[in-house]
């Protein structure tokens, strides 16, 4: 058993730890609460088991909600050959690796908006007394395991998107491509904690983050020449969505960043990821500090 | 007959006034559907820069395509929300017995609260946007008010039929208890074939056509149609309502087969 440590790390935290069970290693705050979140996202996945049939059909769900868009794009190309310059192969890399990724972050932290509700039914109170970092509950609450079917249609599309496409590989290129999912999903994931920070302020605004998330997908998917400039350059100095996948996927197609950023940037994604995590969790922890309990 | 009306009329000024509590949550909502109108804005223009005169509307009408829908979304509950969770939820705890036994019709009931916040939502949440929209595009919005009044009438035929459907989807819980599986295949269905991914004038050939005749379309598709004057004069204006009327009658009477059906079955756990 280890002493409380010095460093304040918020009320809530500290109060679980009081129960001394020896059976419970404790690590850093970090491992602790990756291993709260397996624990609560294992249980939400025997209790999704507990419906079998509404699993299956919410998978399914959630493949055919991507699909359904991607079929909408595809019509469009029934009556073009390209849209704002680019084919429907360069469209399909687009949309499938932002869905993909989009997908992921929902998949592993998508629930983060369900903060609104609990904090007016005062449900974050029993959070907080719990062993557990708030951020680790939230983030499993609810853990919704049919946001494979997002996923895997995502990474399909964009799996059909490179076979087709004629791309001048590169090593550099060919570790882009996953790259670009994962350093897509960390960036959709900052956006979503800061979303739930955001919450402690406003209570129940949780429309608010889907303009970012599923509202920034519905962009990315589409070319950036698509958009008016001023867009552009919002979506990749303020709040980097270009960086989920236009930049390293333009990169990859062997096209020019029409705000004429140098070829390295398209690398940057991780890094990009990596950066916007420091104001999301600054964010979050003003928001817990901030929580006043509704006290019901 | 009197008293039945003035039920349903307090119960759908209470589902007006139920929403219109959530000031931040209509604000939000109101902030993303602009979000959503610029971005698809920005790809209709660049998709009838390329095609004009696309699925016979020039760039102007797709413009307001594209805002009016954004405006709508709430109120016809295209992507998901509106009463039918909250049904299954009843229907799963065993609540749904308690409206059963009040001296009011089930369908009649629902119908009324979610068409009171509609009304809410088409006010609180369809405004601002179409008006953000109107501001930074062209867009082809009529000056007759009788195309205006047309359009009213439409979209709360619109409502209704939507309501139909999400009826007999809250129903559905009866059988699977968790309605969540069922909610997401309506919400894709509807998003995709009330034209709110694309015109389903955009829609090639037969499939277009089959589109075109399904409820969905009476959902959003018809009610714009109906403002961008594509069925002008009397005899236009009638079949299009008509379509919609249809719709409704029809979807209504199968939600009661359905309702029927249902309270068949119903086994009040105590507790």
């Amino acid at each position: 058993m280890e002493a409380v440590p010095a460093r304040p790390r918020g009320l809530a935290v500290d109060v679980g730890r009081a129960p001394a069970e020896g059976r419970i290693r404790r690590g850093g705050p970090v491992r602790e609460g990756l291993r709260g979140y397996r624990l609560i996202v294992g249980m939400w996945i025997r209790s999704t088991m507990t419906y079998r049939t509404s699993f299956v059909l919410t998978t399914v769900g959630h493949a055919a909600i991507t699909l359904l868009d991607f079929v909408a794009i595809y019509i469009m190309f029934s009556h073009v050959d390209a849209l704002g310059g680019f084919t429907l192969p360069e469209i399909a890399l687009l949309y499938g690796s932002c869905s993909a990724s989009l997908g992921l972050a929902d998949m592993l932290l998508g629930n983060t908006d369900r903060i609104g509700a609990r904090i007016r039914d005062g449900s974050l109170d029993t959070m907080l007394v719990r062993p557990v970092p708030v951020l680790a509950q939230v983030a499993a609450d609810r853990f919704a395991l049919r946001r494979l079917g997002r996923i895997g249609q995502g990474l399909g599309v964009m799996g059909w998107a490179l076979w087709t496409l004629d791309v001048d590989w590169t090593a550099g290129k060919v570790l882009l491509v996953p790259g670009m999912v994962l350093a897509g999903a960390a960036i959709f994931a900052a956006v979503m904690v800061t979303g739930a920070a955001f919450q402690f302020v406003t209570g129940d605004a949780a429309e608010v983050q889907n303009s970012f998330t599923y509202g920034g997908c519905t962009m990315l998917q589409y070319p950036p020449t698509v958009f008016a400039k001023d867009l552009l350059r919002g979506v990749t100095f303020v709040v980097p969505l270009a960086f989920v996948n236009w930049l390293p996927a333009l990169h990859v197609l062997g096209r020019p960043d029409p705000l004429g950023l140098p070829g390295w940037v398209a690398y940057l994604s991780p890094l990009v990821a990596f950066v916007v995590f420091l104001p999301a969790s600054l964010a979050w922890r003003a928001g817990v500090r901030s929580y006043r309990s509704t006290g019901s | 007959m009197r008293r039945r009306v003035r039920l349903y009329l307090a119960v759908a000024a209470g589902g007006f006034r139920r929403y219109a509590t959530y000031g931040t949550a209509t604000a939000a909502g109101v902030f993303t559907n602009t979000v959503f109108g610029f971005i698809v804005a920005y790809t209709y223009i660049a998709l009838w820069d390329e095609r004009p005169g696309l699925g016979g509307y020039d760039q102007a009408q797709a413009l307001t395509f594209v805002w009016v829908s954004q405006s709508l979304l709430a109120a016809g509950a295209l992507i998901g929300g509106g009463f039918q969770e909250e049904l299954q939820e009843r229907i799963r705890t065993g609540d749904i017995a308690v409206d059963l036994y009040r001296p009011a019709d089930l369908q009649m009931w629902w119908l009324a609260a979610d068409l009171g916040r509609a009304g809410f939502q088409l006010l609180g949440r369809g405004v601002v946007p179409l008006v953000a929209g109107a501001l930074a595009f062209p867009l082809a919005l009529p000056v007759d008010p009788l195309r205006w009044l047309l359009f009213l009438v439409s979209v709360l035929l619109a409502l209704v039929v939507s309501f139909a459907l999400r009826y007999m989807v809250g129903l559905v819980a009866f059988w699977l208890m968790d309605g969540a599986g069922v909610n997401i295949m309506a919400t894709v269905t509807s998003i995709f074939f009330s034209g709110m991914l694309l015109p389903l004038t955009v829609f090639p050939g037969g499939f277009g056509e089959f589109v075109r005749a399904l409820p969905w379309s009476a959902m959003l598709q018809v009610p714009l149609d109906v403002l961008l004057g594509r069925h002008a004069g009397a005899g236009g204006a009638a079949e299009a309502l008509g379509f919609q009327a249809g719709w409704a009658l029809v979807l209504l009477g199968a939600g009661r087969l359905l309702q029927s059906a249902a309270t068949r079955k119903v086994v009040v756990q105590g507790g």
